[in-house]
């Protein structure tokens, strides 16, 4: 579990748009990496690279390589699908199954890869809602629909769906933006709990929320509108925020622009 | 200095809300008048049509023999007897129709939408549907009988029937399918692709049933739609007055060809067919859209 990933010499196309420019960076096991920068400058794209669900838009390409624990994640003949069993994804609205129980929500993963273990299945929607500190909340109500929930315990479900396929990695984006301060709370506490067990990479607007989390962070930018984004500095999160090395970082985080 | 108290209770500017002026309440009457006439205007031939049915159809339907007997062996002036035969002829077509229709079209929407989207052979056959889609049902009988029956040489029957529905259905059935496929948010898809899920069990286990209720009572709406038609059935197959269950030979009735054949009879007892199997199937219909309604909710996405 938890495998560190490098990602060397990245590029990213929509079609004829080249969304994203050359972006090496280690992302470290055990640890919590957060992208910031502002709209439009492909962290989104990178974090949806790194388990091969940028290729699911019509159009899209990529060059360069993702390596997990060595892996290519991009080497030929490996199976996308497998990918994102191993590297899990939140997404930035909540998007629990309609039509599935809260119960089959969390075990859909599983279940729709076969595994039929009642047991087995009703020990982790539990393990998993736990570690999703949503158990409590609706332990009562398994077999409601996923989609009577707040948002927040929304999301929270999202959580432990993707955690209940145990991958290495797990990949947020922007996971509290339509989260109010105490769900944007409980979840933060919950990502300081995964953090043990899982690599994170969490993408955010809120560079607060980055300083809070993340152990280092990464900023993107747009040198010029049309151009591709770019990876403009990563380092240690305590560093970027106090003392980074390029003006743009500064700029940004000072809130000069962005 | 002098204090006016008249003064201060004068408001300083003209009040913020004022009555209606004349020009604006008869402007509002007439539009009131002319939406609720277009309303009336609009429902009155819908009423009418249905007391009609229900004044001269009704008498027939009373009987039990309506509904368990065939027009066999009655003369033109002979009362009685019953659509059995035809019920039996419309509920066989239509279920062989759909039996073929529904799974060719819903296959065909699920290409569509979840493996063609946007691909030049996808927008061909989006094209082609709503050509069919607009096919006149009388067309759809004249290629069934000149393929099935002039080209291959079988005779005609209550399939060659069944043939003809189904290109009328399909466009129907590939449309809702569309439909109901694109309004599935795309996040779901991408929310099972993140759990390692494959695209065919995506689309089996995440993306159908979240567009169930929608497919099925669009196909149930199809179904009723076909099930009143009659161009196709006046060239495809002959009218039996007797009940017969095989749809692969023989003259077999049907509603809509039963109401067509009684009328030809000018006599009393003929117009009390003719009505009875109208209201039967207006009636048919009625049951089938319910069964929609119901089925929608049932299958409909709870969140409590």
């Amino acid at each position: 579990m938890a495998k560190r990933l490098d990602i060397n010499d990245l590029n990213l196309y929509y079609n004829k748009f080249h969304a994203v420019q050359d972006v090496t960076l280690q992302v470290h096991a055990r640890s919590v990496t957060a992208f910031i920068g502002p709209s439009g400058c492909g962290k989104s794209t990178v974090l949806r690279a790194l388990n091969r669900m940028h290729e699911v838009i019509p159009g899209s390409r990529v060059e360069g390589s993702v390596l997990l624990d060595g892996e290519d994640v991009y080497a030929p003949g490996v199976d996308p699908v497998q990918v994102r069993r191993t590297i899990g994804m939140v997404f930035q609205r909540a998007n629990p199954f309609p039509t599935m129980s809260i119960r089959d929500n969390v075990v859909a993963g599983l279940k729709l890869a076969g595994v039929k273990d009642k047991k087995r299945l009703e020990e982790i929607t539990e393990h998993s809602l736990r570690g999703a500190n949503l158990w409590e909340e609706v332990k009562d109500r398994l077999n409601k629909p996923g989609g009577g929930l707040s948002g927040g315990q929304q999301q929270r479900l999202c959580i432990a769906r993707a955690i209940a396929v145990q991958p290495d990695v797990l990949l947020m984006d922007e996971p509290c933006s339509a989260l109010d301060p105490i769900s944007t709370l409980a979840i933060e506490d919950l990502i300081a709990e995964l953090k043990k067990d899982y690599t994170i990479v969490i993408v955010t607007h809120n560079m607060q929320q980055a300083a809070r989390v993340s152990d280092q962070t990464a900023f993107f930018n747009l040198p010029e509108v049309g151009q591709p984004g770019q990876l403009v500095e990563i380092g240690e999160t305590g560093k970027i925020f106090s003392n980074p090395s390029q003006k743009a970082t500064e700029g940004y985080i000072s809130g000069r622009f962005g | 200095m002098r204090t006016d108290t008249a003064d201060l209770e004068r408001p300083a500017s003209a009040p913020a809300f004022q009555q209606l002026g004349l020009g604006r309440k008869i402007k509002n009457h007439t539009a009131t008048v002319l939406f609720g006439l277009a309303f009336v205007i609009a429902v009155v031939p819908l009423l009418w049509v249905l007391f009609t049915l229900v004044q001269r159809g009704l008498a027939p339907m009373l009987n039990a023999e309506w509904w368990n007997h065939s027009f066999y062996g009655l003369l033109p002036n002979d009362s009685g007897g019953g659509v059995y035969h035809a019920l039996v002829g419309t509920l066989e077509q239509t279920l062989v129709c759909a039996l073929i229709a529904v799974p060719l079209g819903v296959t065909v929407g699920i290409f569509l939408i979840e493996y063609g989207r946007n691909s030049k052979l996808a927008r061909t056959t989006t094209f082609m549907v709503d050509i069919l889609s607009g096919l006149p049902s009388i067309v759809a009988g004249l290629f069934i009988y000149a393929l099935w029956i002039t080209t291959f040489g079988f005779d005609r029957s209550g399939f060659a029937v069944s043939l003809s529905l189904v290109l009328l259905m399909l466009p129907v059935v590939v449309r809702v399918t569309e439909t109901m496929l694109t309004i599935v948010p795309d996040e779901l898809r991408e929310a099972s692709y993140a759990l390692g899920v494959p695209k065919w069990k995506t689309i089996l286990k995440v993306v159908l049933p979240t567009s169930f209720s929608g497919i099925i009572t669009g196909i149930i709406l199809g179904l009723a739609r076909v099930m009143g038609e009659t161009a196709p059935l006046l060239i495809l197959v002959g009218y039996s007055r007797a009940i017969n269950y095989n749809l692969f030979e023989g003259p077999m009735a049907s509603l809509p060809l039963t109401v067509y054949t009684a009328r030809k009879t000018s006599t009393e007892a003929g117009e009390y067919r003719m009505w009875g199997a109208a209201l039967t199937l207006v009636l048919l219909i009625m049951l089938i859209n319910l069964l929609a309604t119901l089925l929608s909710k049932l299958f409909a996405v709870k969140t409590r």
